[in-house]
């Protein structure tokens, strides 16, 4: 079923580098050795193998090995695959978008505040809408922080509010309000039906209604938010899993700073 | 529990059960005075009123509803009905429809003595009480029948949003070797002030529970039960803001597991600490009554506070809940007291402090089924090592004897889990399970070691926490952030306004028939 542990197949392909079309690597390069695992909604039988292997072909592998399959109850078969990719990427046109600052530790950040603002900024946070989850806002801001990142609160030139899980966006606004927030962080860990999208729409679309857009800076974070996507819904800027409380307060503190000085 | 692996000074934990005790009393003292919207609206479902009006608002609140809004709810709706149901002529059920039609207000009838109106209900509660009796028996019969699996039962969520959907899920989760299905609630039911009702196909993170959805997965896990030989345990999420109602409707339906803790919902949902501690009370009746064992939230301080420096408050917790779930008459096999794998995997020893924590629950709490929480905090989509963490956190369940083993999924933190991470997350414990069956056995505890250590640590701290909390009251222990690093007032929150006092009128037998019913 496999190639086996020493294998012999001719290695028939250019075997350099080229940044315009980059490949999977598996063990040589430009290999394209790919591993994925999927279930198909049929019983486990030589059919659903091949229906696999298919499968593996119309997604671009060539030489798709099945290495296990079982049924996982009647009617749904489980696979484990490797392929090979024949499709190459071009590595050096790509532009990602991403929030523009410097990222500097707790210490470097207060000191920045001082220096350049001279107060301390406030900042608010919440999961809003029916999201109950507080683990992402909680890492950002709670005193603790995470992974060893100390988070917001325990910066000396922040003032921060962490308001928890199922804010809504009223009241979320009008503490904003109530503290003159500088920004306004949001948390969204459930994403399912595409449910964050909407409540984060919302918020903009509300803040924009009272007119207060312009005078916060609005940001969201979550497993499943891009700077991309954040910048698409109408905020200055949004933060993705392995982001924490140092890239945050880095970017508030410098983008703060920008919009003073071209005030 | 004399013989302990981890050289436990048991007048510590006899002490530390003596004052949680003392603690649990004064709750107690506070619970028996008041009632609440949705203690109310239970006794309605348990009057078996059921369905909703045209608005798609459900009978027990437009019932209930009609009575506070005139201030009288002190009486309490068993008063009310009793009252309606002589004047009237006419069943529960009748009279709820009648009052959704605006065709009647029981508040303004006339009133008969407090004996007729309590003979009027009589025949209600016992036909209630009998078909909750009845379930218990048939889940006596199917497990004397088919049997069950060894512990630590496996358990595993669906969570599709759609019942029928579920429904596909759990019965090949139950072929897959799952002895406990839970259907995890859609985000933002526990803050629903009502039970929706019929079964439901659209949910977030969740499926609604409903009655009808309850039944769906009940029949659908009975007939999977009897596919494997063995029977299948249904879990729900009795919690929230309508907490003993959905105790009500697992009683009817035959749910088997229920999560239930005031304390998560005071800490995570922000429910006010009044009107959940009440609720808590009615619903742990009925579920131990219905034979319901019981899941608690503890493990969920380890999800906001650290695993390593917290683990006391968990210990302390679970310690307060057992005595507040004894005071409602529960039996200790209807404890699954909760606990959690959480700890930074980047910590050195930090399988052994783990390994002494659950060793010491399991000592300190003998004949409860444990629940035992998989890592959560810090799985990262990794999914290669997620799935050795899962199995580090199973060697341990099997090792302690652990009661409900959780299981963990490769892709926590990613999205809800696919059948083929069930599959693997079952295969992995099984595999476990299996392979370290005796282990526990087999290995004892160097003297004064690393592990015994961490669980005198442990015992000690919480044995000053819980002395803090008596001289404070746990209402003022959580006002300071004592557990979970999360402070809540004890009029903030939400559900206050469905907090009555109760009148000299009022009547619930259903209390002490339930707590006679205890074996």
């Amino acid at each position: 079923m496999s190639g086996g542990l020493y294998s012999m197949d001719q290695r028939n392909f250019d075997q350099t580098l080229d940044l315009k079309k980059i490949k999977p690597y598996g063990d040589t390069m430009n290999d394209g050795k790919v591993q994925l695992s999927f279930t198909l909604p049929v019983p486990c039988n030589d059919e659903a193998i091949e229906a696999a292997k298919q499968l593996l072909k119309k997604l671009g592998f060539e030489n798709p090995q099945i290495v296990y399959y079982k049924e996982l109850t009647q009617g749904f078969t489980f696979f484990n695959c490797y392929g090979t990719c024949k499709h190459t990427v071009d590595f050096s046109s790509i532009h990602v978008p991403k929030v523009e600052s410097t990222k500097m530790d707790m210490k470097g950040t207060d000191t920045f505040i001082k220096e350049n603002i001279g107060r301390k900024i406030v900042v608010i946070g919440a999961s809003t809408g029916t999201d109950a989850h507080t683990v992402g806002i909680d890492a950002i801001m709670n005193m603790k922080g995470y992974a060893g990142h100390y988070g917001i609160e325990r910066y000396e030139m922040f003032e921060a509010l962490n308001m928890g899980a199922q804010v809504s966006n009223e009241d979320f606004i009008a503490k904003a309000i109530e503290l003159k927030a500088d920004a306004m962080l949001v948390s969204q860990t459930v994403t399912q039906k595409d449910v964050h999208i909407k409540n984060l729409t919302e918020l903009v679309e509300m803040l924009e209604a009272e007119g207060l857009r312009d005078k916060v800076l609005l940001i969201c974070g979550g497993p499943r938010i891009s700077h991309e996507l954040a910048k698409e819904l109408g905020y200055d800027a949004g933060f993705s899993m392995n982001s924490y409380a140092d890239d945050v307060a880095s970017y508030i503190a410098q983008e703060l700073n920008r919009r003073l000085q071209t005030k | 529990m004399n013989n302990s692996k981890l050289g436990l000074d048991f007048g510590k934990v006899v002490e530390a059960k003596k004052i949680s005790g003392k603690i649990a009393y004064d709750v107690q003292k506070f619970v028996d005075c008041y009632t609440t919207v949705a203690v109310e609206r239970t006794l309605c479902r348990l009057l078996s009123i059921d369905g909703v009006d045209k608005n798609d608002v459900p009978l027990p609140n437009i019932v209930v509803d009609q009575i506070h809004e005139k201030g009288l709810l002190r009486e309490g709706v068993l008063f009310f009905i009793g009252n309606a149901i002589i004047e009237t002529g006419l069943t529960p059920q009748q009279i709820a429809e009648k009052i959704a039609d605006k065709e009647i207000n029981i508040t303004e009838l006339k009133v008969n003595p407090l004996k007729a109106i309590k003979t009027a209900v009589e025949p209600y509660i016992n036909s209630t009480i009998e078909r909750i009796s009845n379930n218990v028996k048939t889940r006596n019969n199917y497990l004397k029948q088919l049997g069950e699996g060894n512990k630590p039962y496996i358990y595993v969520i669906v969570a599709t949003g759609n019942i029928y959907e579920d429904v596909v899920q759990a019965q090949a989760a139950a072929r897959q070797g799952a002895d406990i299905i839970a259907v995890i609630r859609t985000t933002g039911q526990s803050l629903l002030d009502y039970v929706p009702f019929g079964a439901t196909t659209e949910g977030f993170g969740g499926t609604y529970a409903t009655q009808e959805n309850f039944r769906i997965m009940r029949a659908a896990l009975d007939e999977v039960g009897n596919e494997v030989g063995r029977y299948i345990r249904l879990c729900n999420y009795c919690s929230g803001l309508c907490m003993p109602e959905i105790a009500a409707m697992g009683a009817l339906e035959r749910l088997d597991v229920m999560l239930n803790d005031a304390l998560y919902g005071i800490l995570f949902r922000d429910i006010n600490p009044q009107r959940t501690i009440i609720d808590q009370y009615f619903s742990r009746i009925i579920n131990g009554f219905a034979g319901v064992i019981i899941n608690t939230g503890e493990d969920n301080y380890l999800t906001t506070a650290d695993a390593f420096e917290q683990a006391h408050t968990v210990l302390a917790s679970d310690l307060i809940n057992e005595q507040l779930a004894l005071l409602a008459g529960m039996h200790e096999e209807q404890m699954g007291l909760g606990h959690a794998f959480e700890m930074n995997p980047d910590m050195e020893n930090g399988f052994l402090y783990e390994l002494a924590q659950a060793q010491m629950t399991r000592e300190i709490f003998p004949k409860a089924p444990l629940k035992y929480m998989p890592p959560t905090k810090f799985m990262t989509g990794n999914i290669f090592r997620g799935q050795i963490q899962n199995a580090l956190f199973n060697e341990i369940s099997i090792w302690t004897g652990q009661g409900i083993q959780l299981l963990g999924m490769i892709t926590e933190a990613v999205h809800t889990p696919f059948m083929s991470d069930r599959y693997l997350a079952i295969e992995n414990a099984k595999y476990i399970f299996n392979n370290l069956k005796n282990i526990g056995d087999e290995v004892e505890f160097k003297e004064n070691g690393i592990i015994q250590n961490r669980a005198h640590k442990v015992l000690n701290d919480a044995l000053s926490l819980l002395h803090q909390i008596e001289e404070e009251g746990l209402f003022d222990a959580l006002e300071k952030g004592l557990f979970a690093d999360t402070k809540r007032s004890k009029t903030g929150g939400k559900g206050l306004s469905g907090v009555v006092e109760k009148s000299d009128n009022y009547f619930n037998p259903f209390i002490a028939i339930m707590k006679g019913g205890k074996k």
